[in-house]
């Protein structure tokens, strides 16, 4: 698909971060794979989404490292969608245009190309509506085309589902769906084991800061290695 | 009320010393407010973005000039333009320039805190999206200035206001020529002290008509703003 070298796979070791004196996060090692959707799970206050900037480069980790395969093109080719969508205060396509523009996209074929982001996700019809006054869904469905049009090689997704009905959800999952189909790497966090289920390939089993199991999706739910995990998968309130 | 019909008559009749004066009057504070827009917007906006040893202390004197008095606004530019001052050879004492001058340095403090505290609360929102896109601070400056466009309207229009209303700077610098550095308000103290109040009520009416529809309009752009832009 590409000619360049791809930034994956993605690799952490021994990752920590630390906030006034508490470790949030401490020794991850973990490799992300190419044109994988890796599932970040566990309970509230795990760090999941810590471990989501962290690799997206948005916090700086306290201890360990964070190695692309190509360091150089890294920071251009990633793309995050976050749990509440930060919409500009523009129309629906001049939120993808001003992406475009920030990006560096020359300007004849900016339109274009929003054009073709908004598209396949049903959002044509609101391309001229102000961004911050669609619904939820739509907020967030905008958010994830803004991110496509940007055609990251890895998309960072911080449980994009959190707030949104089961008929918005499942649009965005099958947007999911048609960004791996396309290549994509995704890593996403997310609370449901419903969504997880169906969407993950590998699954990072996160407990109180600690990466206690990193295994692929179907062994992790078929038989999970941890106690934390078991307790987490049989809907147990672990603490 | 042979006042206010006088005032009035001298309004609908064109006279045209009146408008002489209501031209160089909004001539003076609108070229004002564009410089001190065109000043104040970036240095406001990387005021919020920056962060160095004292910063605390430029915002606290940016907001404390704020509350400069026009009349020392005035002073300061009248030093530095009169003969003897480092701007002396240029000549622009009792001159429209020297006007337009002494009331940027009005506007411009308004103008930069409030476009402080519009980007800074816009960068806080906005800050992990636009770094999520590799938004360096200075390319996101103009994102914020976009984004707080009908928030920062109502500090132009404040500066436009404070400038528009003022006499002391204009007064000072200006000196109040007829028919050259004469404004609404300088004329308003003139004619009043020489008992014309005629002119006086009739400049006054101008100059509140010129207020409301100033604000109305920006009154009026905030809020479609918030119905387009949310």
């Amino acid at each position: 698909m590409r000619e360049t070298a791809s930034i994956l796979p993605l690799q952490l070791d021994g990752l920590g971060f630390a906030a006034s004196g508490e470790r949030l996060l401490r020794d991850v090692t973990l490799t992300v794979r190419p044109r994988r959707r890796l599932v970040i799970l566990g309970p509230n206050g795990a760090g999941k989404s810590l471990l989501l900037r962290l690799c997206h480069g948005l916090l700086r980790p306290s201890a360990g490292r964070i190695t692309w395969a190509a360091p150089e093109r890294a920071a251009r080719a990633q793309a995050m969608v976050f749990q509440r969508p930060v919409l500009l205060r523009r129309s629906a396509m001049g939120n993808i245009l001003h992406a475009l523009a920030v990006q560096g996209h020359a300007r004849q074929a900016r339109r274009a190309r929003a054009a073709r982001a908004l598209e396949p996700f049903n959002l044509a019809a609101l391309a001229d509506r102000p961004a911050r006054l669609l619904s939820g869904g739509e907020q967030q469905r905008l958010a994830m085309a803004r991110a496509w049009a940007l055609v990251p090689e890895i998309l960072f997704l911080d449980e994009p589902c959190a707030q949104l009905d089961p008929a918005s959800t499942r649009l965005i999952e099958e947007m999911i769906a048609r960004f791996s189909a396309d290549g994509m790497t995704i890593v996403m966090t997310t609370h449901d084991l419903g969504q997880a289920r169906r969407l993950a390939e590998d699954v990072a089993f996160l407990h109180r800061g600690r990466l206690v199991e990193a295994s692929d999706a179907a062994r992790f739910f078929a038989h999970p290695a941890s106690a934390e995990a078991r307790g987490f998968l049989a809907g147990e309130l672990i603490l | 009320m042979s006042l206010i019909a006088t005032a009035l008559d001298l309004i609908l009749s064109g006279d045209a010393i009146l408008l002489d004066i209501i031209a160089l009057s909004l001539r003076v504070t609108l070229s004002a407010v564009a410089i001190g827009c065109m000043i104040g917007l970036p240095i406001g906006a990387g005021l919020a973005m920056a962060r160095f040893a004292g910063r605390g202390v430029v915002i606290v004197l940016v907001n404390a000039l704020m509350g400069l008095p026009p009349v020392v606004a005035g002073l300061l530019i009248y030093l530095l333009l009169s003969r003897s001052g480092p701007l002396g050879p240029l000549d622009l004492l009792f001159s429209p320039t020297a006007m337009i001058l002494a009331q940027t340095v009005l506007i411009l403090p308004i103008v930069i805190a409030l476009t402080r505290s519009v980007v800074e609360d816009l960068w806080g929102e906005y800050e992990e999206q636009l770094r999520s896109l590799n938004t360096s601070k200075l390319r996101a400056i103009p994102t914020l200035l976009w984004d707080g466009r009908f928030s920062l309207l109502t500090g132009v229009l404040a500066g436009f206001g404070r400038a528009s209303a003022e006499v002391g700077a204009v007064l000072i610098v200006g000196g109040n020529i007829a028919g050259h550095t004469r404004t609404m308000t300088t004329a308003i103290t003139l004619e009043t002290s020489r008992g014309n109040l005629a002119l006086a009520v009739a400049l006054g009416m101008v100059l509140m008509t010129v207020t409301l529809a100033l604000n109305a309009a920006a009154y009026g752009a905030g809020q479609w703003g918030r119905r387009i832009a949310g």
